[in-house]
This record gives structure tokens, sequence and C-alpha cells, in this order.
């Protein structure tokens, strides 16, 4: 129990502060329990900010690297583990290497090709190098090779296809799989920070998080407004979150990554 | 017949992996070779860059901010990852066992895994905010404090520790789980059949099974603990007096603040080196003490 108060207080607090005046904020013994419940809070944090545009910029983002992540990583996955082609095996080592180097030492360079492509302040430069992870590769990669080849060999007898063989028989067996790369490719980036404060600059560019942070830096102190904000910020995925659990939980467990 | 087929196959093999190749190409592989060679240029981002030798790397060796990031990396490092780790272990064997409420302090639990850095860092900086922050308030009750937490340069870095393991606890805590999940039933019932206790079986037969997920969990949050960046951005900014002035601060902080994207590209190597000693060591290490069930 002393855990879950814990572990639940920064999130509690939180809204308790979103629904105090701001003289309740400044206090010291702090107001446990407010006087009422200040809901203007939330309409002057929506005044003080575009968080609609912000909800938009990271929702194109986000689905725009989900969807490229699932039919990329499919395409490039089922040819790595079924196709034998020309370089294979060397092609697969070199993209599984990169896994090694952590984005922060690539960052530089990566911003100044995005900048090259003319992407610098754009969403293209947020979702261009999203489109396609190594991880979301290896991931589905090793997914098709547990499924039986022979219901592969018999759609192709049957005159199917190579590509209608992935998309009639094998992605439909494979819905565990692409449902974890989703869900993560989603919450790893819906909360991505570092790469969306390198390449965007403006405001109607930003992503949730970039305008967070933004909107943190021109409301220094006032808690209430500050608290507010977060909280229209992280509804949305806290509420996906607890809804869809335990889908999240097996994700996470069956790939480790966390955004 | 048989040259046409694998012709198609060749094709069909290449055209399904063109899209993947391309865009990890350009922005996976190119940016690596970059990366190398930026760190022997002056580059301010804009201009045209010109070659200086190795000179990033030797002024690099006499930067005492440089140095001390490095140290305050490794300090961090050390905290985060036992404390990360080893917290989540008690967390996950006592959620594991079917309790009252589980399912109420599993979500509890979990729930900062899906808080994003930002919004963690803007409730963090109010919780501790010296004047009017609960956490004061909350400690003073127990005799403790008051504190500065982030405001002063002695506990700005534990600060950063404690907000970074309330965020992360519970994704390693779900790894542990999963593994708990994978222990037979039978091999429990045998150590209590036994009698070895339930730390003889925590020791003997738990921790061992658990080990593969360990290694993992060390490897990669050791990986993550060089690599903070967000939740100092947006509390500390590094400060105060450099108090939390990490790596990958101080590289984000050159390159991208102060536009010495050159100098910025060694700091990134060195980084890449740190991340490649510490992996390498911790698996060459631990796989010799993991113990794998087949």
């Amino acid at each position: 129990m002393p855990l879950a108060a814990v572990m639940l207080l920064p999130l509690v607090w939180m809204l308790v502060t979103s629904v105090e005046t701001l003289a309740e904020s400044r206090h010291f013994p702090p107001t446990i329990v407010p006087s009422g419940i200040h809901w203007e809070n939330y309409p002057n944090a929506l005044d003080s900010a575009p968080f609609g545009r912000f909800f938009a910029n990271s929702l194109v983002v986000t689905l725009a690297s989900v969807a490229g992540n699932l039919v990329f990583c499919s395409l490039a996955g089922y040819a790595f583990a079924r196709l034998r082609f020309f370089g294979r095996d060397v092609i697969f080592i070199v993209l599984l290497a990169t896994l090694m180097v952590p984005f922060q030492v690539t960052m530089i360079p990566t911003f100044l090709i995005v900048q090259h492509l003319g992407l610098v302040n754009s969403l293209g430069a947020l979702i261009a190098p999203n489109l396609v992870t190594p991880f979301g590769i290896f991931l589905l990669r090793q997914f098709f090779r547990t499924l039986p080849v022979d219901l592969e060999e018999a759609a192709r007898i049957d005159g199917c296809s190579r590509l209608g063989v992935l998309f009639r028989v094998v992605l439909p067996l494979s819905m565990p799989a692409l449902a974890t790369l989703g869900i993560v490719t989603f919450l790893w980036t819906w909360n991505d920070f570092l790469w969306p404060l390198i390449a965007i600059s403006s405001t109607d560019q930003s992503t949730v998080q970039l305008g967070l942070a933004s909107f943190q830096g021109a409301h220094q102190t006032r808690w209430t407004l500050l608290m507010a904000g977060n909280v229209v910020a992280l509804a949305p995925m806290l509420l996906v979150f607890v809804f869809a659990q335990r889908w999240f939980v097996q994700s996470i467990a069956a790939t480790g990554v966390k955004g | 017949m048989t040259r046409r087929l694998l012709g198609s196959e060749h094709a069909a093999g290449w055209l399904f992996v063109l899209p993947a190749v391309v865009l990890i190409g350009v922005f996976g592989i190119i940016p690596i070779g970059w990366a190398l060679l930026l760190s022997f240029q002056h580059n301010d981002l804009l201009t045209a860059p010109t070659w200086v030798g190795a000179a990033n790397y030797r002024e690099l060796v006499h930067d005492p901010v440089f140095r001390d990031s490095i140290r305050r990396t490794i300090i961090y490092t050390l905290l985060f990852v036992p404390l990360s780790v080893g917290g989540a272990l008690g967390v996950a064997l006592f959620l594991y066992r079917p309790i009252r409420l589980s399912r109420f302090y599993r979500t509890a639990v979990f729930v900062p895994v899906a808080t994003s850095t930002v919004a963690t860092g803007i409730i963090f900086n109010w919780l501790l905010d010296p004047t009017y922050g609960i956490a004061n308030f909350l400690l003073g009750k127990v005799g403790l404090g008051p504190y500065g937490f982030f405001q002063d340069p002695d506990q700005a870095l534990y600060a950063i520790v404690a907000m970074t393991v309330w965020g992360w606890l519970g994704f390693d805590v779900i790894i542990y789980l999963a593994a708990l999940q994978g222990i037979p039933q039978d091999l429990l019932e045998a150590a209590e059949l036994d009698n070895a206790g339930r730390w003889g079986t925590f020791r003997h037969v738990i921790l061992p099974l658990l080990s593969p997920a360990t290694l993992f969990l060390i490897v990669w949050s050791t990986i993550n603990a060089l690599q903070v960046f967000d939740e100092i951005y947006v509390t500390t900014r590094g400060g105060p007096l450099h108090a939390t002035t990490v790596l990958v601060y101080y590289l984000y902080n050159q390159a991208f603040e102060l536009f010495h994207a050159g100098y910025a590209a060694a700091v990134a190597e060195v980084l890449f080196a740190i991340t490649l000693v510490f992996s390498i060591a911790q698996l060459w290490i631990g796989n010799r003490r993991v113990h794998y069930t087949s």
C-alpha cells in the first residue's frame, strides 16, 4: 500500500493541484483539500497554448510511424524470413548492427541529413526517420519464422503472388506480433522528445511533448495552470494505457522497449 | 525454369527490403559514418565544415565540464541501475503472489511507464518545489528537510535519480513479472517439499531462474541511464552550476545551443565507446553467471 501511494502520489497531486486556485497552490503547508473544484484552470490552460494543434501533430506523426513500421517491417521481415536473395544475410546483419549505435550518437548527422532534405521544422522530419526500424524488422522476422511454411507454399501453388501470400496468409496469422509492434511504436513515438526538440522549432509544428515543454517554459511557476495543461496532455495516453493495460504490458514484456 | 524462379525470388527479395534498406541507409547507416567524420571537423550546422584533425578530441581531454559530465553520468548510472532493477525485483515478488487489490497495485506501478518523460519532469518540478512542494511537506512530517532538490547543486543529481526511478520502475516490474510467470510451479513446490524456506527458495530457485531477466534489465537500464536527457532538460537544464550536466545534455548543449557540432560529435563518439564498454563488460561477466533453462 505505501508503494502504491508513492507511485500514484505524483499523478494524484497533479490532479489535485489542477483544480486548486493559484493562491492555494502558493501556500505552505500545501492545501491538501482544495476549497472547491476550480475547473477554470483547464480552459485557461487550453487558451494559453494550442493543445489541439499539438495533439493533431502528434497524432499525424504517430499514426504515420505506426503505419510505416507495420508495412515496411512486414515486407522486409518477410523477405529476411522466407526469401532467398543475393546479399540477404549481409544486409540483415548490417541492419541489426545499427541497433547497437545509440540515437544520441548519430543525431547530429541525422539532423544535417534532414536539413539537406528540406524537412527541418516540418512533421516530415519526425516521420521520415521513424517509418521503419531495424528492431521492428527483427521482431517480425523472428515471428514469421515460427509460422508453418506449408500454408505459404500451398498458396503459392494455387497461384498467389508473393505479396498476396504475405498479405493474405502470413499477416492474418501474425496479428499478435503486429499488435506488439504497433503498440510499442505508438508509445515510443508519442512520448519521444529529444528528436522533436532538435528537428522542430515552431509552435505550429510542435508535438504534444514539445508543446508541453514550451508551455512550462512560458508559465514557470503558475503550477495550477501547468498541472491542468499536464493533465490535458497526459490524459489520452494514460486512459488508453489503463483500458488496454493488458496489451501494453504484454507488448512491453515481449519486446523490452519503453518510450 | 529454375533460373527464372530463382531470378524472380532475388528480385522479389530486393523489392521487399528496398524501402527498409533505403530508409535505414539514409537515417541509420549514413549517420554512423558521418558522425565519425564530424568529430574531426569544425561544424556550426550552417556554414561549410572545415577539417581540424584530432583537435576536438585533444580539446575534450582538457575540458573540465566534459570530464565532470562523464563523472556525473557514471554516478547517475551507478545509482539508477541498482535502485531501479533491485527495487523492481522486490515489487515484482510482492505483486506476483495473488493478493487483494493486486490489479490496482499493478496499475499503480505500471502507469508511470506510459507517462512521458516531459510530463514526469513537470510533475516533479512541482512536487520538489523547495518552497511549496509537497515533498518537503511530507518529509518534514518525519523530521527531514527542508531540501532544495533541483535547486541545490549537491542534491539535484540525486533528485534526478529519484524521479527517473519512479518513471522506469514499472517497465522493469513488467519484465520481472513476465519472467516470474515463466517459472514452473513444480520447481517451487519441490523447494517447499525440501523445506527450503522462503529465503532459500528465493536465493537458490527464484533468483537463478530470473537471472536472464536481471541481466537484460541491467544492460538495458545501463544503456538508458548513460543516455538520460529528457527529464534533465525539463527540470534542471543541466544546472545548477552544471550539477546535472550529464554526457547527452552536454552533447545537446554543444551541438544545438552553442553550434559546436564537430566538438559535440566527438562527445558522441565517447558516449558510444562508454556504452559499448559497459554493455560488453556486463554481457561478458553476466553470461558466465546467468542460469539459462533450455
